[in-house]
């Protein structure tokens, strides 16, 4: 007797379906992260072009319009799609205004963050000895410091800012990217291509950026991209407690705590901000995990 | 250990020299001292003297417990962290035990489950906790269980029911990368020879999961669940912000509104403290569960 059930794919442990197009769109959406990366497309144009994606101007505010409800609600208008915040500004307009700032600080700090983390990484593993062991304390140390802690002292001392955040989120990335890259340095230095290329006089310089840059590029890759999602969330939370970007930048975070009170009576105010933070994280968590395992599936510890 | 711990002073120190007049941040602002005041401030603080000088003028009166008196409350900053310890211990704890279970116990049935409605569940579970902003989800709670349901209390300390959202908010977000890990290690053993070999002898699919297969499975678990212990402690400043809970965090938070410099900086050097030795228990706790990584040297 022949079997026309499907069998359960070995690899995946799911089974095939065997519809003509739906198929090959279930396989592409199975393999590549479709959704998720047009969620962080979608976003990124939603950023750049704000001012003029967004239906009203994201400071301006109608106090008679107080909490009013999302268009599908009873009362609702589409003037106000997703409703509108405690004094009345429209909660879609800022949404789109708070991309920016959520998008531009995680990409920011990740770009200084795997740069500076890489270069220390690189190049502790390269020198080796005191440098080494001095650099790798200083990694030690910024993982022992409760990073929560020392932003709201910072907070206290220099005022919230912009600026602040970036700094305070650099210091505590860039360690994860020179722990990582001095350990793939240490292997790929002893490898024989590298052993050929000194013998072949290459200097210290040439070995780290011919030859052992090319082998940490795919680590790096994938760990900015995991780190991205913790990176919004760290500035959310931040800003929530309220010594992320300060009033009246509409930050993601501090919109939610800007709506708490409003949780009983109208539940959309902190709602709708919190859903933009989780749905950017999620879509990016998502392409982070895949683009591991695919690029690096050794990576599979980090998350 | 002890180098990490005055590492962390030296930067919570630096951070008060970095702007202005330090006496600026020991001083309630917008009042008016007299000059003396000032001059004694200064003294106190050893400002007329060099960096390193006044860095163990510092450290000696922190060593004793003496971070300065609190801005706000208006008495000792170390004797407010002392009192509001116990609830932050209790909340991390409860929920850190809650996490741990849930995690190993959830990753462990998605596994056994692969393929199945229960495993994409515990999946959507483990995904959302890892992408959920703390205070959004914490809310989302408090909406669905304390408004919309109207059976648990929303906020503060009280009986057991005012445990269960803060609790579960801290455990669903620890329990998530807990659960993926565990998920992915127990199915790579579940495929491996010896775990054949003991099927193949005949031995219960259930004592094959728990006896054979668990105890490889659950070492690179159970390494991430010790270093979740420190960012337990962290992850409570949001949540007792948000439930109200008369915890450290929630201290932290309001000095920070009040620029209460002494009572945060106290908290940050007890929080360092708590930090370091749960990240020792995690080492100790990594060489118990794995013995191959005990090392004798160093």
């Amino acid at each position: 007797m022949i079997r026309d059930t499907p069998l359960p794919d070995t690899a995946t442990g799911r089974s095939n379906l065997r519809i003509p197009v739906l198929g090959t769109v279930y396989r592409w959406i199975r393999r590549y992260p479709v959704l998720p990366v047009m969620i962080a497309v979608g976003l990124a144009i939603m950023a750049i072009f704000a001012p003029w994606v967004a239906p009203a101007h994201p400071l301006e505010s109608d106090l008679d319009f107080i909490a009013h409800p999302p268009v599908w609600m009873e009362g609702g208008t589409f003037d106000y799609i997703l409703g509108a915040d405690k004094i009345g500004r429209d909660l879609l307009s800022r949404i789109i205004h708070g991309s920016r700032i959520s998008l531009s600080v995680a990409f920011i700090v990740i770009i200084c963050g795997s740069l500076i983390g890489s270069a220390i990484g690189i190049a502790s593993g390269m020198a080796g000895g005191l440098w080494d062991e001095i650099a790798m304390r200083i990694v030690d140390l910024v993982y022992a410091t409760p990073f929560l802690l020392i932003a709201l002292v910072a907070a206290v001392v220099f005022g919230t800012s912009f600026q602040l955040v970036l700094t305070l989120l650099t210091i505590f990335s860039w360690p994860i990217f020179a722990r990582q890259t001095r350990g793939l340095t240490l292997q790929l230095k002893n490898m024989d291509y590298v052993a050929s290329a000194r013998v072949n006089s290459a200097s210290q310089f040439r070995i780290a950026f011919r030859h052992i840059m090319p082998g940490v590029f795919n680590t790096v890759v994938v760990i900015a991209t995991l780190q991205i999602g913790s990176l919004i969330l760290t500035e959310s939370v931040l800003s929530y407690l309220g010594v992320g970007i300060p009033a009246p930048q509409p930050a993601w975070g501090s919109m939610v705590a800007d709506g708490r009170e409003f949780i009983t009576t109208a539940w959309w105010v902190p709602v709708m901000p919190g859903a933009a933070i989780f749905l950017t994280v999620f879509a990016f968590n998502f392409i982070g995990d895949w683009l591991r395992d695919y690029l690096d599936p050794r990576l599979r510890q980090i998350h | 250990m002890a180098a990490v711990m005055v590492g962390i002073s030296m930067i919570v120190f630096g951070l008060s020299r970095l702007t202005g007049d330090p006496r600026l941040l020991y001083m309630t602002q917008g009042t008016r001292w007299s000059q003396e005041v000032w001059d004694a401030r200064g003294r106190e603080l050893g400002l007329d003297k060099p960096m390193v000088v006044q860095y163990l003028v510092w450290a000696g009166n922190a060593i004793q417990g003496d971070f300065g008196d609190s801005l706000w409350h208006k008495r000792n900053s170390l004797r407010i962290i002392i009192e509001k310890l116990p609830a932050t211990l209790q909340l991390s704890g409860i929920s850190y035990l809650m996490a741990v279970a849930l995690g190993v116990i959830l990753g462990t049935i998605s596994a056994v489950t692969r393929g199945t409605l229960v495993d994409i569940a515990v999946r959507s579970f483990a995904l959302i906790g890892q992408a959920a902003p703390p205070f959004w989800l914490a809310l989302i709670l408090i909406f669905f269980f304390a408004v919309y349901l109207d059976i648990l209390p929303t906020s503060r300390r009280g009986d057991w029911t005012h445990f269960v959202l803060p609790a579960t908010t801290l455990a669903w977000l620890g329990s998530a990368g807990l659960a993926r890990l565990t998920r992915s290690s127990l199915l790579e053993v579940l495929d491996s020879e010896y775990i054949k070999l003991a099927r193949a002898k005949g031995v219960s699919t259930n004592k094959v999961i728990l006896k054979h297969a668990l105890k490889n499975a659950l070492i690179a678990p159970l390494t991430v669940a010790a270093i979740l212990l420190a960012s337990f402690l962290s992850g409570t400043v949001v949540v007792e912000t948000v439930f109200a809970w008369p915890g450290l965090g929630r201290l932290a938070v309001d000095a920070t509104k009040n620029n209460d410099f002494p009572l945060i900086t106290g908290i940050t050097v007890i929080f360092a403290g708590l930090f370091l030795i749960s990240s020792l228990l995690a080492d100790l706790l990594y060489a118990y569960i794995d013995p191959r990584i005990r090392i004798y040297d160093s």
